[in-house]
């Protein structure tokens, strides 16, 4: 479909760059350009001439792109974001998952809305994989620590495993805490002991 | 409790914001703030318009452009509220430095004698051929733009001939100096002190040598949602004024400092933040300190109560400049943006009165400024768009 058409990716991230890449290339996109270092922005992207342009929202970058907006001898075509500007629902949606576009030239909107869409669900799936990868990390910490402290009680009290556990978990729900963070506490009292 | 969700950028003149939250003036009024950090004016503009934020730290000419609609979506804004006056410093390079400084007739410290000796310089590099020199500012539509743009046209040099004019955000400041990418800048607190610290930039003026009071940021609020929510406006600008009182009191200055250099909220050295509210700045590598009390300006000399002359004087830089065009209905959209009735609407007790210039502004070059002819303002220039 739209194999023509220039799209430029500014993204410090460059595994969210890569899937929204790959995204557009499954989508028929194969001009697509990342820049990750933004040293000298807006040069390359007046080189590159790209038709649509996608930024994360992250990137302090964006107040550079948005000097395009501004008449000078320096630009070569007028540039507008978000095509339909009177699409508060879409521009709502690219904001909060952290995308913005500016759209070069006389893009037709049903053209750019694929595009936007595509752009949106990638970084929604990227920020839900941060996500799990965030959590995992701490499921993992959490182990770790009640493992520790688990070692701790049943030295301290001569329990056994299971009822280190059970002890551990019974203090949490009497004190409507994390078992995480009982052990913690545990771990920090133990400390002080020492 | 009322929950509001209010944006800002590490700067400074985001002191009252902070300090409000921080120092529980605003939790005293009812209000929970949750304060969110964010890297660029767009975003900032662009969630205050659709409604992520209640309020937020808005450089001023973009609650003006916002309400004109000017570069992008028109959403009418508000500013019951300044947040900070002043602030802004040109630094260069130490060879521009050094090329400006041969090229002067008169003291340095002059804005009239350094603008006519860049129009030396860069006439001279004209006439070798060399590149144009670059200066970065961070906004089109900013103060540190026309700041820039007011200096060197008084001088002769023409901001959009004569010279580059790139947007730099903040942070890229001090390392487009250093790479050699911009032969200068005009920025917000504390950029300029960085690079002097670094030994890579000197600067040449403060903000308040170009212009004596000059509207910076505002707390800048939809029109439609602060008539919605007159009460809620009302108990913000009172925590605000009280934190902008609290910021000015000489024994508070340490709290604040060290308050504001936390790592989520300026997060830069408590020593400078200081310096920076106090106006003392190192201007050179040497150690040279040049002091201006007005430097920056948060709740004294009458900078928290928005002033409407200043809303139509940058109005006038964007008709200068090409940004807008000039029409008696737009000059006073940007007036009305400023709304000193929803500030004196809190009744807390009057503040002294300011110490200020008679048009209100007190540029360096040029004559009194008049809010009501803008026209006026621009034919006595011979270096503009307009």
């Amino acid at each position: 479909m739209d194999a023509s058409l220039k799209i430029v990716i500014v993204d410090e991230n460059p595994i969210r760059a890569a899937i929204l890449q790959d995204g557009l290339k499954e989508a028929g996109h194969i001009n697509v350009t990342r820049i990750e270092d933004t040293t000298g922005l807006l040069a390359r992207i007046y080189a590159i001439d790209p038709d649509v342009i996608l930024i994360d929202l992250e990137n302090p970058s964006r107040d550079v792109l948005e000097q395009m907006f501004q008449v000078s001898r320096a630009v070569k075509r007028p540039v507008a974001m978000f095509v339909d500007q009177s699409d508060t629902a879409s521009i709502q949606a690219s904001v909060d998952a952290g995308v913005s576009a500016y759209i070069v030239g006389n893009l037709q909107k049903d053209r750019i809305k694929t595009i936007m869409d595509l752009c949106i669900s990638r970084f929604n799936a990227f920020a839900r994989l941060r996500d799990e990868l965030e959590r995992a990390k701490s499921a993992l910490e959490d182990r770790k620590v009640i493992d520790r402290a688990k070692g701790i009680l049943m030295k301290a009290k001569n329990l056994t495993e299971e009822d280190a556990y059970a002890l551990l978990r019974k203090t949490a729900m009497n004190e409507n805490k994390k078992i995480a963070d009982v052990a913690q506490s545990v771990i920090t009292a133990a400390e002080l002991f020492k | 409790m009322t929950d509001l969700r209010i944006g800002f950028i590490p700067l400074a003149d985001a002191t009252a914001l902070l300090i409000a939250v921080d120092k529980g003036f605003c939790v005293a009024e009812g209000l929970e703030v949750e304060l969110v950090r964010e890297v660029s004016w767009s975003n900032i503009r662009d969630k205050l318009n659709i409604g992520l934020f209640d309020a937020a730290h808005l450089i001023a000419p973009v609650a003006i452009a916002s309400s004109l609609g000017l570069g992008h979506v028109k959403v009418p804004i508000v500013a019951p509220f300044g947040l900070g006056v002043n602030g802004n410093a040109i630094t260069v390079s130490p060879a521009l430095h050094a090329a400006i400084a041969e090229a002067a007739s008169g003291e340095l410290a002059d804005p009239m004698v350094t603008a006519r000796a860049l129009a030396r310089v860069v006439g001279a590099r004209k006439q070798r051929g060399a590149e144009p020199l670059t200066f970065g500012m961070t906004f089109p539509f900013s103060t540190h733009n026309y700041q820039l743009r007011f200096w060197m046209a008084a001088g002769g040099v023409d901001p959009d001939e004569d010279v580059r004019l790139v947007v730099l955000p903040p942070p890229y400041m001090v390392e487009s100096l250093q790479n050699k990418h911009v032969d200068g800048f005009c920025v917000g607190a504390p950029w300029n002190s960085v690079a002097v610290d670094l030994g890579i930039g000197r600067i040449l003026h403060f903000g308040s040598e170009i212009l004596t009071h000059a509207a910076e940021k505002y707390l800048g609020l939809r029109q439609r949602w602060a008539e919605q929510h007159p009460d809620v406006v009302n108990r913000l600008i009172r925590a605000l004024r009280r934190a902008a009182a609290f910021v000015e009191r000489e024994e508070n200055r340490d709290e604040v400092a060290a308050l504001l250099a936390a790592p989520n909220r300026i997060g830069v050295d408590r020593a400078v933040i200081r310096r920076t509210l106090e106006g003392k700045l190192k201007v050179a590598a040497d150690g040279a300190v040049r002091t201006d009390p007005n430097y920056l300006v948060v709740g004294r000399n009458a900078a928290a109560r928005p002033d409407r002359r200043q809303a139509a004087w940058l109005y006038a830089q964007m008709v200068r400049w090409g940004q807008a065009p000039l029409s008696a209905e737009m000059l006073r959209t940007a007036k009305e943006v400023c709304r000193p009735d929803l500030y004196d609407a809190t009744l807390i007790e009057k503040d002294p009165s300011g110490d200020l210039p008679a048009d209100g502004i007190g540029a360096f070059a040029g004559p009194a400024f008049d809010p009501d002819d803008i026209e006026a303002h621009l034919q006595a220039w011979t270096i503009r768009r307009a």
